[in-house]
Protein backbone atom coordinates (compact mmCIF):
# COMPACT_ATOMS: atom_id res chain seq x y z
CA UNK A 1 0.00 0.00 0.00
CA UNK A 2 3.01 2.47 0.56
CA UNK A 3 4.85 1.68 -1.94
CA UNK A 4 2.23 2.24 -4.06
CA UNK A 5 1.44 5.77 -3.11
CA UNK A 6 4.87 6.92 -3.00
CA UNK A 7 4.51 5.73 -6.86
CA UNK A 8 1.13 7.29 -7.43
CA UNK A 9 2.22 10.55 -5.27
CA UNK A 10 4.70 11.94 -8.24
CA UNK A 11 2.07 11.64 -11.07
CA UNK A 12 -0.60 13.92 -9.90
CA UNK A 13 -0.52 15.20 -6.07
CA UNK A 14 3.23 15.97 -6.26
CA UNK A 15 3.65 16.44 -10.01
CA UNK A 16 7.37 17.50 -10.09
CA UNK A 17 6.46 19.77 -12.59
CA UNK A 18 2.95 21.31 -11.99
CA UNK A 19 2.88 21.14 -8.38
CA UNK A 20 6.62 21.28 -7.34
CA UNK A 21 7.62 23.38 -10.30
CA UNK A 22 11.29 21.66 -10.91
CA UNK A 23 13.01 21.24 -13.41
CA UNK A 24 11.58 24.03 -15.73
CA UNK A 25 14.08 24.57 -18.15
CA UNK A 26 13.73 21.45 -19.76
CA UNK A 27 10.22 21.30 -19.87
CA UNK A 28 10.11 24.62 -21.23
CA UNK A 29 13.04 24.10 -24.08
CA UNK A 30 12.34 20.68 -25.05
CA UNK A 31 8.30 20.04 -25.42
CA UNK A 32 8.38 21.50 -29.09
CA UNK A 33 7.15 18.15 -30.42
CA UNK A 34 5.72 15.07 -28.21
CA UNK A 35 8.52 13.21 -29.58
CA UNK A 36 10.91 15.22 -27.81
CA UNK A 37 8.99 14.97 -24.74
CA UNK A 38 9.22 11.74 -24.81
CA UNK A 39 13.09 11.55 -25.33
CA UNK A 40 13.52 13.26 -22.61
CA UNK A 41 10.77 11.97 -20.26
CA UNK A 42 12.55 8.80 -21.14
CA UNK A 43 16.18 10.23 -20.26
CA UNK A 44 15.80 11.60 -17.25
CA UNK A 45 13.53 9.06 -15.95
CA UNK A 46 16.54 6.70 -16.27
CA UNK A 47 19.05 8.89 -14.77
CA UNK A 48 16.51 9.26 -11.36
CA UNK A 49 15.70 5.72 -10.80
CA UNK A 50 19.42 4.65 -11.59
CA UNK A 51 20.95 7.58 -9.04
CA UNK A 52 17.81 6.75 -6.59
CA UNK A 53 19.05 3.38 -6.66
CA UNK A 54 22.69 4.09 -6.10
CA UNK A 55 22.28 7.33 -3.09
CA UNK A 56 19.79 4.61 -1.44
CA UNK A 57 22.08 1.48 -1.85
CA UNK A 58 24.87 4.03 -1.08
CA UNK A 59 23.52 5.47 2.28
CA UNK A 60 22.22 1.80 3.19
CA UNK A 61 26.19 0.39 3.07
CA UNK A 62 27.51 3.54 4.87
CA UNK A 63 25.14 3.46 7.85
CA UNK A 64 26.12 -0.49 8.31
CA UNK A 65 29.70 0.02 7.72
CA UNK A 66 30.70 3.45 9.48
CA UNK A 67 30.79 4.19 12.98
CA UNK A 68 28.61 7.26 13.97
CA UNK A 69 31.68 9.67 13.18
CA UNK A 70 32.25 8.42 9.64
CA UNK A 71 28.69 9.08 9.09
CA UNK A 72 28.69 12.31 10.14
CA UNK A 73 31.86 13.54 7.95
CA UNK A 74 30.15 11.56 4.59
CA UNK A 75 26.92 13.80 5.68
CA UNK A 76 28.97 16.81 5.07
CA UNK A 77 30.29 15.37 1.47
CA UNK A 78 27.05 14.04 0.42
CA UNK A 79 25.37 16.60 -2.20
CA UNK A 80 28.97 16.36 -3.87
CA UNK A 81 28.66 13.10 -3.54
CA UNK A 82 25.29 12.51 -4.90
CA UNK A 83 26.48 15.29 -7.47
CA UNK A 84 29.02 12.42 -9.39
CA UNK A 85 26.70 9.37 -8.93
CA UNK A 86 24.11 11.91 -11.07
CA UNK A 87 27.06 13.21 -13.42
CA UNK A 88 28.03 9.47 -13.80
CA UNK A 89 24.51 8.35 -15.49
CA UNK A 90 24.13 11.47 -17.43
CA UNK A 91 27.14 10.95 -19.26
CA UNK A 92 25.88 7.13 -20.24
CA UNK A 93 22.66 8.82 -21.44
CA UNK A 94 24.74 11.53 -23.23
CA UNK A 95 27.02 8.69 -24.93
CA UNK A 96 24.15 5.76 -25.61
CA UNK A 97 21.54 9.18 -26.91
CA UNK A 98 24.42 10.23 -29.32
CA UNK A 99 25.29 6.59 -30.52
CA UNK A 100 21.51 5.05 -30.80
CA UNK A 101 19.37 7.95 -31.10
CA UNK A 102 21.20 10.22 -33.04
CA UNK A 103 18.36 12.31 -34.11
CA UNK A 104 16.50 13.27 -31.02
CA UNK A 105 19.87 13.57 -29.47
CA UNK A 106 20.53 16.60 -31.78
CA UNK A 107 17.00 18.08 -31.27
CA UNK A 108 17.45 17.76 -27.41
CA UNK A 109 21.02 19.29 -27.79
CA UNK A 110 22.36 20.58 -24.62
CA UNK A 111 19.68 19.91 -22.27
CA UNK A 112 20.85 16.14 -22.14
CA UNK A 113 24.58 17.10 -20.47
CA UNK A 114 21.88 19.57 -18.51
CA UNK A 115 20.30 16.92 -16.87
CA UNK A 116 22.84 16.58 -14.32
CA UNK A 117 21.57 20.14 -13.02
CA UNK A 118 17.92 19.37 -13.11
CA UNK A 119 16.20 20.10 -9.74
CA UNK A 120 14.30 17.02 -9.66
CA UNK A 121 17.09 14.21 -9.53
CA UNK A 122 19.14 16.06 -7.34
CA UNK A 123 15.97 17.31 -5.14
CA UNK A 124 14.58 13.25 -5.23
CA UNK A 125 18.09 12.15 -4.44
CA UNK A 126 18.57 14.62 -1.15
CA UNK A 127 14.95 14.70 0.04
CA UNK A 128 14.12 10.85 -0.69
CA UNK A 129 16.43 8.23 -1.57
CA UNK A 130 19.09 9.15 1.34
CA UNK A 131 16.45 8.65 3.74
CA UNK A 132 14.43 5.68 2.53
CA UNK A 133 15.07 1.60 2.02
CA UNK A 134 15.59 0.63 -1.50
CA UNK A 135 12.08 -0.43 -2.47
CA UNK A 136 10.23 3.07 -1.99
CA UNK A 137 13.35 4.80 -3.46
CA UNK A 138 12.48 2.78 -6.78
CA UNK A 139 8.83 3.15 -6.49
CA UNK A 140 9.02 7.45 -5.73
CA UNK A 141 11.78 7.43 -8.77
CA UNK A 142 9.48 5.64 -11.35
CA UNK A 143 6.38 7.75 -9.99
CA UNK A 144 8.47 10.85 -10.31
CA UNK A 145 9.90 10.34 -13.73
CA UNK A 146 5.91 9.23 -15.47
CA UNK A 147 5.02 12.31 -13.71
CA UNK A 148 7.91 14.57 -15.62
CA UNK A 149 7.26 12.89 -18.59
CA UNK A 150 3.22 13.14 -18.50
CA UNK A 151 4.00 16.56 -17.75
CA UNK A 152 6.22 17.18 -20.81
CA UNK A 153 3.68 15.31 -22.92
CA UNK A 154 0.53 17.13 -21.87
CA UNK A 155 2.79 20.62 -22.78
CA UNK A 156 3.97 19.22 -25.60
CA UNK A 157 0.80 17.89 -27.18
CA UNK A 158 -1.23 21.56 -26.90
CA UNK A 159 2.30 23.10 -28.05
CA UNK A 160 2.67 20.77 -31.03
CA UNK A 161 -0.87 19.95 -32.01
CA UNK A 162 -1.57 24.44 -31.98
CA UNK A 163 2.36 25.34 -33.73
CA UNK A 164 2.34 22.46 -36.35
CA UNK A 165 -0.86 20.97 -36.62
CA UNK A 166 0.43 17.38 -36.14
CA UNK A 167 0.99 14.73 -33.48
CA UNK A 168 3.67 12.42 -33.48
CA UNK A 169 4.55 13.79 -36.76
CA UNK A 170 1.12 12.79 -38.14
CA UNK A 171 -1.05 15.43 -39.79
CA UNK A 172 -3.95 16.20 -37.62
CA UNK A 173 -5.25 19.80 -38.26
CA UNK A 174 -5.62 18.62 -42.22
CA UNK A 175 -4.10 21.00 -45.03
CA UNK A 176 -6.22 24.34 -44.53
CA UNK A 177 -5.09 24.37 -41.05
CA UNK A 178 -2.30 27.55 -40.57
CA UNK A 179 -0.16 26.52 -37.67
CA UNK A 180 0.15 29.21 -34.93
CA UNK A 181 3.72 29.58 -34.99
CA UNK A 182 4.09 31.20 -31.97
CA UNK A 183 3.41 27.94 -29.91
CA UNK A 184 6.28 26.25 -31.03
CA UNK A 185 8.65 29.30 -30.47
CA UNK A 186 9.84 29.77 -26.86
CA UNK A 187 7.03 32.24 -26.12
CA UNK A 188 4.33 29.58 -26.46
CA UNK A 189 5.92 27.69 -23.80
CA UNK A 190 5.74 30.51 -21.07
CA UNK A 191 1.88 30.59 -21.97
CA UNK A 192 1.45 27.09 -22.26
CA UNK A 193 2.78 26.38 -18.75
CA UNK A 194 1.15 29.47 -17.52
CA UNK A 195 -2.06 28.51 -18.68
CA UNK A 196 -1.91 24.75 -17.80
CA UNK A 197 -0.51 26.18 -13.64
CA UNK A 198 -3.73 28.09 -13.70
CA UNK A 199 -5.82 25.74 -15.02
CA UNK A 200 -4.77 23.37 -11.65
CA UNK A 201 -5.01 26.27 -9.21
CA UNK A 202 -8.40 26.70 -10.36
CA UNK A 203 -9.88 23.31 -10.06
CA UNK A 204 -8.16 23.58 -6.47
CA UNK A 205 -9.65 26.52 -5.51
CA UNK A 206 -12.89 25.15 -6.87
CA UNK A 207 -12.26 21.93 -4.85
CA UNK A 208 -11.84 24.28 -1.57
CA UNK A 209 -15.09 25.63 -2.46
CA UNK A 210 -17.40 22.79 -2.69
CA UNK B 1 29.91 31.26 -40.84
CA UNK B 2 32.46 33.28 -38.36
CA UNK B 3 31.18 35.62 -36.01
CA UNK B 4 32.61 38.95 -34.59
CA UNK B 5 32.80 40.10 -31.09
CA UNK B 6 30.24 43.10 -31.21
CA UNK B 7 27.85 40.28 -33.05
CA UNK B 8 28.49 37.47 -30.31
CA UNK B 9 27.43 40.12 -27.76
CA UNK B 10 24.42 41.42 -29.56
CA UNK B 11 23.45 37.43 -29.95
CA UNK B 12 23.51 36.57 -26.70
CA UNK B 13 21.94 39.67 -24.74
CA UNK B 14 19.41 40.08 -27.09
CA UNK B 15 18.99 37.52 -30.08
CA UNK B 16 19.59 33.94 -28.15
CA UNK B 17 19.06 35.35 -24.77
CA UNK B 18 19.65 32.95 -22.25
CA UNK B 19 15.97 32.93 -20.01
CA UNK B 20 14.05 33.59 -23.05
CA UNK B 21 14.91 32.12 -26.01
CA UNK B 22 17.12 29.79 -24.46
CA UNK B 23 15.08 28.87 -21.43
CA UNK B 24 18.32 28.55 -19.26
CA UNK B 25 18.20 29.68 -15.54
CA UNK B 26 14.81 29.76 -15.02
CA UNK B 27 14.42 28.21 -11.37
CA UNK B 28 16.36 31.97 -10.41
CA UNK B 29 14.16 33.84 -12.86
CA UNK B 30 10.95 32.84 -11.04
CA UNK B 31 12.60 33.00 -7.45
CA UNK B 32 14.74 35.67 -7.13
CA UNK B 33 12.47 38.28 -9.15
CA UNK B 34 10.35 39.72 -6.47
CA UNK B 35 12.02 42.45 -5.65
CA UNK B 36 14.27 44.50 -7.77
CA UNK B 37 17.23 44.44 -5.39
CA UNK B 38 17.59 41.12 -5.40
CA UNK B 39 17.06 40.92 -8.47
CA UNK B 40 20.45 42.93 -9.02
CA UNK B 41 22.76 40.78 -6.63
CA UNK B 42 21.61 37.68 -8.36
CA UNK B 43 22.17 39.15 -11.65
CA UNK B 44 25.59 40.50 -10.90
CA UNK B 45 26.51 37.33 -8.87
CA UNK B 46 25.25 34.87 -11.75
CA UNK B 47 27.18 37.13 -14.89
CA UNK B 48 30.59 36.98 -12.18
CA UNK B 49 30.13 33.31 -11.80
CA UNK B 50 29.51 32.71 -15.56
CA UNK B 51 32.58 34.16 -16.79
CA UNK B 52 34.89 32.54 -14.32
CA UNK B 53 33.15 29.23 -15.01
CA UNK B 54 33.77 29.79 -18.99
CA UNK B 55 36.77 30.37 -18.13
CA UNK B 56 37.94 27.85 -16.23
CA UNK B 57 36.25 25.37 -18.05
CA UNK B 58 37.49 26.16 -21.68
CA UNK B 59 41.15 26.21 -20.00
CA UNK B 60 40.27 22.63 -18.44
CA UNK B 61 38.68 21.13 -22.21
CA UNK B 62 41.49 22.50 -24.09
CA UNK B 63 44.50 21.47 -21.53
CA UNK B 64 43.39 18.51 -20.36
CA UNK B 65 39.80 16.60 -21.95
CA UNK B 66 40.58 17.16 -25.86
CA UNK B 67 43.59 15.84 -27.68
CA UNK B 68 44.84 19.01 -29.33
CA UNK B 69 48.43 20.18 -29.25
CA UNK B 70 47.75 22.01 -26.34
CA UNK B 71 46.37 19.01 -24.53
CA UNK B 72 49.03 18.69 -21.57
CA UNK B 73 49.96 14.62 -22.20
CA UNK B 74 51.32 16.38 -25.79
CA UNK B 75 53.56 19.24 -24.48
CA UNK B 76 54.40 17.77 -20.94
CA UNK B 77 54.96 14.38 -21.26
CA UNK B 78 55.36 14.01 -25.13
CA UNK B 79 52.65 11.71 -26.08
CA UNK B 80 52.69 10.87 -29.48
CA UNK B 81 49.94 13.07 -30.91
CA UNK B 82 47.61 9.80 -31.93
CA UNK B 83 47.96 8.37 -28.46
CA UNK B 84 46.96 11.49 -26.81
CA UNK B 85 43.67 10.26 -24.85
CA UNK B 86 40.28 11.69 -25.58
CA UNK B 87 38.21 12.42 -22.74
CA UNK B 88 35.73 14.44 -24.10
CA UNK B 89 33.08 12.45 -23.27
CA UNK B 90 34.08 13.21 -19.18
CA UNK B 91 32.89 16.78 -19.90
CA UNK B 92 29.78 16.76 -17.97
CA UNK B 93 31.06 15.03 -15.29
CA UNK B 94 34.33 17.80 -14.93
CA UNK B 95 32.33 20.37 -15.85
CA UNK B 96 29.84 19.90 -13.06
CA UNK B 97 32.21 19.57 -10.07
CA UNK B 98 34.33 21.74 -11.02
CA UNK B 99 31.55 24.54 -11.33
CA UNK B 100 29.96 23.14 -7.95
CA UNK B 101 33.46 23.59 -6.39
CA UNK B 102 34.40 27.03 -7.91
CA UNK B 103 31.50 28.52 -6.35
CA UNK B 104 32.17 27.34 -3.12
CA UNK B 105 35.66 28.52 -3.63
CA UNK B 106 34.65 32.23 -4.72
CA UNK B 107 32.03 32.19 -1.97
CA UNK B 108 34.87 31.49 0.61
CA UNK B 109 37.06 33.71 -1.41
CA UNK B 110 34.82 36.94 -1.29
CA UNK B 111 34.21 36.34 1.98
CA UNK B 112 38.02 36.47 3.26
CA UNK B 113 38.77 39.65 0.44
CA UNK B 114 35.39 41.95 0.35
CA UNK B 115 32.69 41.58 3.19
CA UNK B 116 30.88 44.20 1.42
CA UNK B 117 30.45 42.57 -2.16
CA UNK B 118 29.84 39.39 0.00
CA UNK B 119 26.62 41.25 1.53
CA UNK B 120 25.37 41.57 -1.90
CA UNK B 121 25.93 38.73 -3.32
CA UNK B 122 26.68 35.70 -0.62
CA UNK B 123 23.22 34.46 -0.19
CA UNK B 124 22.85 33.96 -4.07
CA UNK B 125 25.97 32.02 -4.39
CA UNK B 126 24.93 28.88 -3.27
CA UNK B 127 21.64 29.27 -5.39
CA UNK B 128 24.34 29.04 -8.52
CA UNK B 129 25.63 25.93 -8.23
CA UNK B 130 22.76 24.34 -9.38
CA UNK B 131 21.71 27.13 -12.04
CA UNK B 132 21.43 25.35 -15.48
CA UNK B 133 22.48 28.52 -17.39
CA UNK B 134 26.36 28.68 -15.91
CA UNK B 135 26.82 24.63 -17.44
CA UNK B 136 24.73 25.67 -20.15
CA UNK B 137 26.92 28.39 -21.38
CA UNK B 138 30.54 25.94 -20.15
CA UNK B 139 28.98 23.44 -22.33
CA UNK B 140 27.53 25.96 -25.33
CA UNK B 141 31.10 27.71 -25.48
CA UNK B 142 32.71 23.59 -26.16
CA UNK B 143 29.50 23.68 -28.75
CA UNK B 144 30.05 26.68 -30.29
CA UNK B 145 33.75 27.74 -30.41
CA UNK B 146 35.05 24.25 -30.71
CA UNK B 147 35.02 22.05 -34.02
CA UNK B 148 35.84 18.65 -33.61
CA UNK B 149 37.43 18.83 -30.56
CA UNK B 150 39.83 21.50 -31.74
CA UNK B 151 39.07 25.28 -30.72
CA UNK B 152 38.29 27.89 -33.75
CA UNK B 153 39.80 30.78 -34.32
CA UNK B 154 40.19 33.51 -30.96
CA UNK B 155 37.69 30.73 -29.31
CA UNK B 156 39.39 32.06 -25.62
CA UNK B 157 37.93 35.55 -26.35
CA UNK B 158 34.69 34.41 -27.78
CA UNK B 159 34.16 32.39 -25.13
CA UNK B 160 34.56 34.86 -22.46
CA UNK B 161 32.87 37.61 -24.43
CA UNK B 162 29.86 35.18 -24.90
CA UNK B 163 29.48 34.47 -21.57
CA UNK B 164 30.08 37.89 -19.69
CA UNK B 165 27.57 38.83 -22.29
CA UNK B 166 24.72 35.76 -21.47
CA UNK B 167 25.27 37.28 -17.84
CA UNK B 168 24.53 40.52 -18.49
CA UNK B 169 21.34 39.62 -20.84
CA UNK B 170 20.41 36.91 -17.99
CA UNK B 171 20.80 40.13 -15.82
CA UNK B 172 18.60 42.43 -17.80
CA UNK B 173 15.66 40.11 -18.27
CA UNK B 174 15.64 39.59 -14.38
CA UNK B 175 15.59 43.23 -13.66
CA UNK B 176 13.51 43.47 -15.96
CA UNK B 177 10.86 40.80 -14.53
CA UNK B 178 11.24 42.00 -10.92
CA UNK B 179 9.96 46.11 -12.09
CA UNK B 180 7.21 43.88 -13.33
CA UNK B 181 6.26 41.61 -10.93
CA UNK B 182 6.41 44.29 -8.41
CA UNK B 183 3.98 46.76 -9.76
CA UNK B 184 1.62 43.83 -10.23
CA UNK B 185 1.65 42.87 -6.66
CA UNK B 186 -0.59 45.81 -6.31
CA UNK B 187 -2.80 44.78 -9.73
CA UNK B 188 -5.66 42.83 -9.61
CA UNK B 189 -5.16 39.40 -11.07
CA UNK B 190 -8.35 36.63 -11.22
CA UNK B 191 -7.11 34.02 -8.34
CA UNK B 192 -6.42 31.13 -9.88
CA UNK B 193 -3.63 33.33 -11.89
CA UNK B 194 -2.12 34.87 -8.83
CA UNK B 195 1.80 33.69 -8.28
CA UNK B 196 3.13 31.82 -10.80
CA UNK B 197 0.64 31.50 -13.50
CA UNK B 198 1.04 35.34 -14.32
CA UNK B 199 4.61 35.05 -13.77
CA UNK B 200 4.93 32.82 -16.37
CA UNK B 201 2.50 34.10 -19.07
CA UNK B 202 4.44 37.79 -18.39
CA UNK B 203 7.59 35.71 -19.50
CA UNK B 204 5.63 34.80 -22.18
CA UNK B 205 4.85 38.45 -23.20
CA UNK B 206 8.32 39.47 -22.49
CA UNK B 207 9.76 36.36 -24.78
CA UNK B 208 7.65 37.61 -28.30
CA UNK B 209 8.91 41.10 -27.47
CA UNK B 210 12.28 39.67 -27.66
CA UNK B 211 11.63 37.73 -30.28
CA UNK B 212 11.38 41.00 -32.23
CA UNK B 213 15.28 41.07 -32.19
CA UNK B 214 16.01 38.23 -34.29
CA UNK B 215 14.72 40.42 -37.31
CA UNK B 216 17.91 41.82 -36.53
CA UNK B 217 19.92 42.25 -39.16
CA UNK B 218 23.69 41.78 -37.72
CA UNK B 219 26.27 41.10 -40.61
Amino acid sequence: MSVMSEFIKGIYKENPVFRLALGLCPVLAVSTSISNAIGMGAATTFVLLSSNIIVSLLMLLFSKILSEDGQKSINKIRIPMFIVVIASFVTIVEMVMSAYFPILSESLGIFIPLIVVNCIILGRAEGYASKNPLIPSIADAIGMGIGFTLALIAIAFLRELLGSGTLLGQNIMGGGFKPVLLMILPPGAFLVIGLYLALLNWLDLRKKES
Amino acid sequence: MEYGIFQIIILSIFINNFVLARFLGLCPYMGVSKQLDSAVGMGMAVTFVMTIASLVTWLLYTFFLAPTYQNIFYTLFSTPIQNVPDLTFLRTIVFILVIASLVQFIEMYIQKVSPTLYRALGIYLPLITTNCAILGVAVLNIDLFFADGLPKDSSFIHTLVQAFSAGIGFTLVLVLMAGIREKLELANIPKPLQGLPIAFIVAGLMSIAFLGFSGMNIK
